[in-house]
């Protein structure tokens, strides 16, 4: 059964954890990340990335996160790929990626802010 | 707890419910379970979301795009497109019907562009069936506060700080309400909502009833503890079912997090709340006949004094507050009353939600700031009059309301320059009206909904509406006949001096507010058998004229 | 309390706070007009007829239910008070019958008489009047709605004095009605038939079912030997029909007046009030003696016997097996009297002369035909007696007095005093007392169980037995005694239960206006009557005495069994059921 919230501090603490509930409803100043997941990136194994990329987010609580998804982006062999695109800063597509790779770069792309450059494509301004 | 990388919003709202978005959730739960996506997307039932013409309204976040009118067809579309491919689906967006651009994202629309959302923060954002949701949202830290630092006292304060006055008609100060009521002598008091809404065509409070149960009962706990209540009740029409059900949830969860109940946040302060659900009649949101319908008493009005703040539910002190009103306390306590007091007028603070209804190209629920200049809200919010028609008046305050000539378009929407025009805010109705309405035809009908929902208790408004309905029905018949304006305007004066309660005294008001803005038409109604307008059948252009005869000139 | 000053058309005045400004201008002689205010029983603001103007209110206010105010500023006689007053009048009337020579109420109606002194001579708004069904069903009382003018003075009355809610406010807006319920009549609901509603209606919405007809016709049919017995508290209330003072003594003119009518005989119910008391005496020492059912309680009242009935049927054991005087009498009439004058009692026409439209009902329960034939044909109320007078063209006021006939007509002070609260049990103590002790009471008014306290209590000593009594009026304070038997802390041995306020003299036959100083009147008359009879006990009546040596035997016996004693029925108790 539910939890009873027995003070205020309790409260406040409930409310930290469910904040991941709606937090992505708020518009804010978030990092995109975009899996590419057309056929090839799926049959690449885009689908794996995808679940590592959330799995990691969620394990570490982050909330300013927004993950979409696009179709093929006509570069087959670089699959699977994806692109991280955050406020104010170049946007970098990785490619070839696997789940390793991919949890790689939540940890230090996305939340520490440094590219990860053995896995980038290229940048753009 | 689980990251969804999507959140898909289904209003399931009144309206959406009535337009089929059930139908749709299923379907996009069904293209999601297709495609496997049951992990990264989660799809959400809310509350109104305030453009209920343009639904079933689905909004598919992190990015905030807003499909309206969606059809079960169109759910795959959505899925296969959007979900899975990150493409937007362009012939589902909204589309403005002057300039014809789509809008993708919801916070773009024009609708919300000068909105400022207080008592309707969180409808249609929130899953009003998750009290966790609305925790996180701040949910109960209002009353976290209250009760871990304040006192009553203090409460009362931050309240009369906030220059937050009634939302459910009268307008009159909530803090002063809340010291009356927490100065009353008497250890047993209770804090009662009222959510009868009776008002054809308004529906803000059954919208935050519906999408945002949590704020309405948290606002009467707080409440509870400021006037020193343990006891409070939601009256309901019975024509919410909808809100009956949220509600019902909302307080069954409240109790399980031990947010409602006894020695609340270890606290030692307790609350309950019940629901009751009224017959719905129109008389029932006085407040004195709403208490009498709890209490298990044919719904009519008593004289007052005393005031419930003094003598209300079983003769003990009671607080009553509109669902609007209360849905604005809990923000006011977390970000204080001058936050509050910092939107609005010097004596209309704050904003109200208003209906927009009528002939506008946006309908719907708007949350402004008081003192909005009322063209704003037509031509920026409401995008206009419809189909390029010449606007004529705006009537505020519905069936007993008044007129708000087109001349006046300018006047700042706040308690007093709408006195001043002779109506008033009310519950928050504003129908625009075109050059093609008729303005005796329409008083005529108001005047008549007045009179069927007179509880027949007082003489003024039992005989005398009926007096008034008959003058005005032969006019519209083109029976008029010399005398009747004044027989109108003398009986329209008698019955707001005399009738016992505020329906009867303001069931003139339509009236009056003709009679002061359109007295040539109505002339030409009586003296000229003639409507300038077109609408009332027996005074269409006279057969003579359609004749030979006629046709000769 | 606390006192507050306040101005009214520019007199200053001072009154308790809380004081309404209607009571507050009475103090200076102002006499704001009212239709729906009834003091402490009907206090909702519903007419709007009292407006009156106080500076800086938005709208008028109605003086009956706005409390005077410190520094409050009234005026009650404005033109746009008056100009108010005169809207509500014709709005009313815009919604009336205009048949005021044809109305029960004519020349007693507070409505026709606002209209005259308004001086209304035209009723501007005409429309729609909402055609209602007049509802004759039952045999006390008739409702005729088109008249009423939504006072609820009769439903006030009804809920809060008499506890039985049997009408109400049904409908809503320009269609509302005070009825039963939807579609409901009043002979198949919870009505005890006590015509409260008939004192209080200001109009003729609500009056007694008129009977005179069926009297005029037996008085004109050579056949019928047509008796009348006269009720205790009709002697104290006649004279109001004819401009005397309320509680005006009026015995001698009323049994002339009768007689002019062409009745055979004129005979008076309080010698069945003395025989009543020698049966229920009786009834009550065996009781005593033989651990019988007790408290035992009054059953003379047919209202409060059809409330008991309704609401407390489990108690019903409690009532007297005693029938009412009217229907001692009646079955007398026809058995005891016919025989000893010689008259077939199929020829008998039995009438009596009532203060109370219950006894109607009473009158036609079926089980009430101990004689073979129904016991009383026809009861007649205080106001159809004093109308068939009027059309006799009586001269009332100045008739000589006469005697009632014998033998039904001989009576105590005893059995005077049953039409004020509290007499039967005094007049029972006077008797008890005696006959147990042996001894001749030194004075023979019980004062405790006088006046118009809602519930009395004594404590008699008879012998060695403490007894204890009480007493109530009015169905509400009833109730309370028989909440309080229920919870079992009603250890009396006797109760007294009348229906109406104050009595019988406050019954619903009386003349209108009957209110709290004329019932006080009325009493003051009974009591009057009672210390100037020569006998003052029921067992001293000589020809009750007679009776029971030639007929009866004693009291309880088997004739007493057959005649004067009856039974009781079970009812539901809402109207709904
Ligand atoms: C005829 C009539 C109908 C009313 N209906 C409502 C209603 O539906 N909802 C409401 O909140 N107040 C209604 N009111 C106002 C209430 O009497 C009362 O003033 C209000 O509930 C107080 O709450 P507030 O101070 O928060 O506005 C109505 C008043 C009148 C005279
Ligand atoms: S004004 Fe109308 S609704 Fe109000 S008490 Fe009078 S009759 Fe009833
Ligand atoms: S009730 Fe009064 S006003 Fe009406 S008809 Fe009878 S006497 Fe006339
Ligand atoms: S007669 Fe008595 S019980 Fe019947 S309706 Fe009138 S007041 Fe009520
Ligand atoms: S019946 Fe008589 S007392 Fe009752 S509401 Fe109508 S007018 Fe008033
Ligand atoms: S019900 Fe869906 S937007 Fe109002
Ligand atoms: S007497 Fe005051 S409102 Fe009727």
């Amino acid at each position: 059964m539910m939890k009873r919230v027995k003070s205020v501090d309790e409260l406040i603490k409930f409310k930290e954890a469910a904040l991941v509930k709606i937090k992505e409803r708020q518009i804010g100043d978030k990092t995109t990340i975009v899996v590419n997941m057309g056929t090839c990136g799926i049959a690449a194994g885009a689908r794996d990335v995808m679940m590592a990329i959330i799995d990691e987010i969620e394990k570490r609580n982050i909330s300013d996160v927004i993950i979409t998804q696009a179709g093929c982006a006509g570069m087959c062999e670089h699959e699977p790929m994806l692109e991280v695109i955050k406020p104010c800063s170049p946007q970098v597509i990785y490619t070839r990626l696997n789940k390793e790779k991919a949890r790689r770069i939540v940890i230090d792309h996305v939340i520490n802010g440094r590219v990860v450059e053995e896995y980038a494509l290229m940048q753009q301004a | 707890m689980h990251y969804y990388r999507a959140h898909v919003l289904v209003c399931a709202g009144s309206v959406c419910v009535t337009s089929g978005c059930r139908a749709v959730k299923e379907a996009i739960l069904e293209g999601i379970t297709r495609h496997q996506l049951e992990e990264e997307i989660k799809v959400v039932e809310t509350g109104c979301m305030g453009f209920c013409e343009l639904g079933p309204l689905v909004v598919v976040y992190p990015e905030g795009v807003m499909y309206c009118r969606v059809k079960v067809e169109d759910a795959a579309v959505i899925v296969n497109e959007h979900l899975l491919k990150g493409r937007i689906v362009k012939h589902l967006l909204y589309q403005d019907p002057n300039t014809r651009k789509t809008v993708t994202l919801m916070k773009d629309l024009p609708f919300l562009s000068k909105q400022t959302k207080v008592a309707m923060r969180n409808a249609g954002l929130i899953n009003p069936e998750d009290i966790e949701e609305y925790i996180a949202g701040e949910g109960y830290l209002a009353l976290a506060k209250v009760l871990s630092s304040m006192s009553p006292e203090e409460v009362i304060i931050e309240m009369k700080k906030s220059g937050l006055r009634g939302r459910g008609g009268a307008g009159f100060l909530t803090g002063l309400k809340w010291e009356f009521t927490a100065k009353a002598r008497g250890t047993q008091k209770y804090v009662v909502c009222n959510g009868d809404e009776g008002v054809p065509g308004v529906f803000m409070d059954r919208s935050i009833l519906e999408g945002d149960p949590h704020s309405v009962i948290e606002a009467m706990a707080i409440a509870g503890y400021a006037v020193g209540a343990d006891q409070g009740y939601i009256y309901v029409r019975a024509e919410y079912p909808l809100a009956v059900e949220k509600l019902r949830h909302a307080i069954n969860q409240a109790c399980e997090f031990g947010l409602l109940g006894e020695n609340i946040l270890g606290t030692g302060f307790n609350f309950e709340v019940n629901i009751r659900v009224g017959a719905g009649a129109f008389v029932c949101g006085e407040e004195t006949a709403l208490l009498a319908s709890i209490e298990g008493r044919r719904g009519e009005p008593r004289p007052r004094p005393p005031f419930p703040a003094n003598e209300g539910l079983w003769g003990k002190p009671t607080l009553i507050n509109n669902v609007e009103t209360l849905s604005s306390v809990p923000p006011i306590i977390l970000k204080g009353g001058a936050w509050y007091a910092s939107m609005g007028t010097e004596k209309s603070k704050g904003t109200k939600v208003f209906a927009l209804t009528g002939k506008v190209n946006n309908t719907g629920l708007i949350e402004v700031p008081m003192g909005i200049p009322l063209k704003e809200i037509i031509f920026d919010i409401g995008g206009g009059i419809l189909n390029n028609k010449k606007l004529k008046a705006v009537l505020a305050g519905g069936p007993v309301g008044g007129f708000i000539p087109a001349e006046h378009l300018n006047v700042s929407m706040d308690y007093e320059s709408l006195a001043a025009l002779g109506t008033l805010i009310g519950s928050g109705s504003l129908t625009v009206i075109d050059e093609d309405t008729c303005v005796v035809d329409l008083v005529k009908f108001f005047v008549e909904f007045c009179h069927e929902e007179s509880c027949g208790k007082c003489t003024p408004c039992r005989i005398g509406t009926k007096r008034m309905l008959e003058i005005l029905e032969r006019i519209t018949r083109g029976e008029g006949k010399d005398g009747d304006i004044e027989a109108l305007e003398v009986l329209c004066d008698y019955i707001k001096n005399t009738a016992l309660c505020g329906l009867g005294q303001s069931a003139p008001n339509p009236v009056l507010s003709m009679l002061r803005y359109f007295r040539p038409e109505l002339e030409a109604h009586v003296r000229d058998k003639h409507c300038p307008a077109s609408v009332c059948a027996f005074l269409f252009d006279s057969p003579c004229q359609n004749t030979a005869e006629g046709g000769v000139r | 309390m606390p006192m507050v000053t306040l101005t009214i058309d520019g007199k200053e005045v001072q009154v308790e706070q809380g004081t309404t400004v209607l009571e507050a201008a009475k103090k200076v002689n102002i006499n704001i007009p009212t239709l729906c205010y009834l003091k402490d029983i009907n206090v909702v603001g519903a007419c709007r007829i009292c407006v009156v103007e106080v500076k800086g209110a938005r709208t008028l206010q109605a003086a009956c239910v706005t409390p005077a105010a410190e520094n409050m500023v009234v005026l009650t006689n404005t033109p746009a008070v008056r100009a108010s007053r005169r809207m509500t009048l014709e709005l009313i009337l815009s919604n009336h019958p205009f048949e005021c020579p044809t109305c029960v109420r004519n020349k007693n109606c507070e409505l026709q008489s606002l209209a005259e002194a308004f001086g209304i001579r035209e009723v501007r708004y005409s429309g729609a009047n909402p055609v209602h069904v007049m509802d004759d069903s039952s045999v006390s009382i008739i409702r005729d709605p088109d008249k009423c003018i939504l006072c609820r003075r009769c439903a006030s009355v009804c809920e809060k004095v008499q506890t039985v809610s049997a009408i109400g406010p049904q409908g809503r807006g320009f269609d509302t009605v005070i009825a039963p319920g939807v579609d409901m009549v009043l002979a198949e609901s919870n009505c005890v038939n006590c015509g409260q509603c008939v004192l209080v209606c200001p109009t003729g919405a609500i009056y007694e079912r008129d009977q005179t007809e069926e009297v005029w016709a037996a008085l004109a049919d050579p056949q019928k030997h047509v008796v009348v017995q006269t009720a205790p508290s009709v002697r104290v209330a006649i004279g109001e029909m004819f401009g005397m003072e309320p509680g005006s003594v009026a015995t001698g003119q009323m049994v002339a007046a009768i007689r002019k009518l062409g009745f055979d005989k004129v005979f008076d119910t309080d010698f069945a009030a003395d025989l009543t008391i020698m049966e229920e005496g009786s009834e009550l020492l065996e009781r005593i003696n033989n651990g019988g059912i007790l408290p035992q309680i009054t059953s003379c009242s047919p209202g409060w016997v059809k409330f008991i009935e309704h609401f407390y049927p489990t108690l019903l054991p409690h009532v007297s097996t005693c029938k009412s005087p009217q229907q001692m009498f009646g079955a007398l009439a026809k058995t005891f009297y016919a025989e000893k004058a010689g008259v077939d009692p199929a020829d008998i026409f039995s009438v009596s002369i009532m203060p109370c439209t219950a006894k109607k009902f009473e009158a036609q329960r079926p089980e009430m035909n101990a004689s073979g034939y129904q016991d009383v044909d026809v009861a007649l109320t205080t106001r159809e007696l004093g109308r068939m007078l009027k059309q006799a063209g009586i001269d009332f006021n100045e008739l000589p007095e006469e005697n009632y006939d014998d033998p039904l007509g001989v009576s105590t002070g005893a059995a005077v005093i049953f039409g004020a609260t509290g007499g039967v049990m005094e007049a029972a103590l006077r008797t008890v007392y005696e006959i147990v002790t042996g001894n001749t009471l030194a004075s023979v008014d019980f004062v405790d169980v006088r006046g118009m306290e809602g519930v009395k209590e004594a404590t008699v000593k008879v012998g060695d037995l403490d007894v204890k009594v009480a007493v109530a009026h009015g169905l509400g304070n009833a109730r309370k005694l028989l909440d309080a038997l229920q919870a079992g802390e009603a250890n009396y041995h006797f109760i007294e239960i009348m229906c109406c306020p104050g009595g019988c003299i406050g019954g619903g036959g009386q003349p209108i206006p009957t209110n709290y100083e004329i019932r006080q009147k009325r009493i003051d008359g009974i009591y009057t009557a009672d210390e100037a009879m020569v006998l003052r006990k029921s067992h001293e009546n000589p020809a009750i005495q007679q009776l029971y040596k030639e007929y009866l035997e004693k009291p309880l016996g088997h004739k007493s069994h057959q005649l004067l004693h009856t039974k009781y029925t079970s009812r539901g108790q809402s109207n709904q059921l």
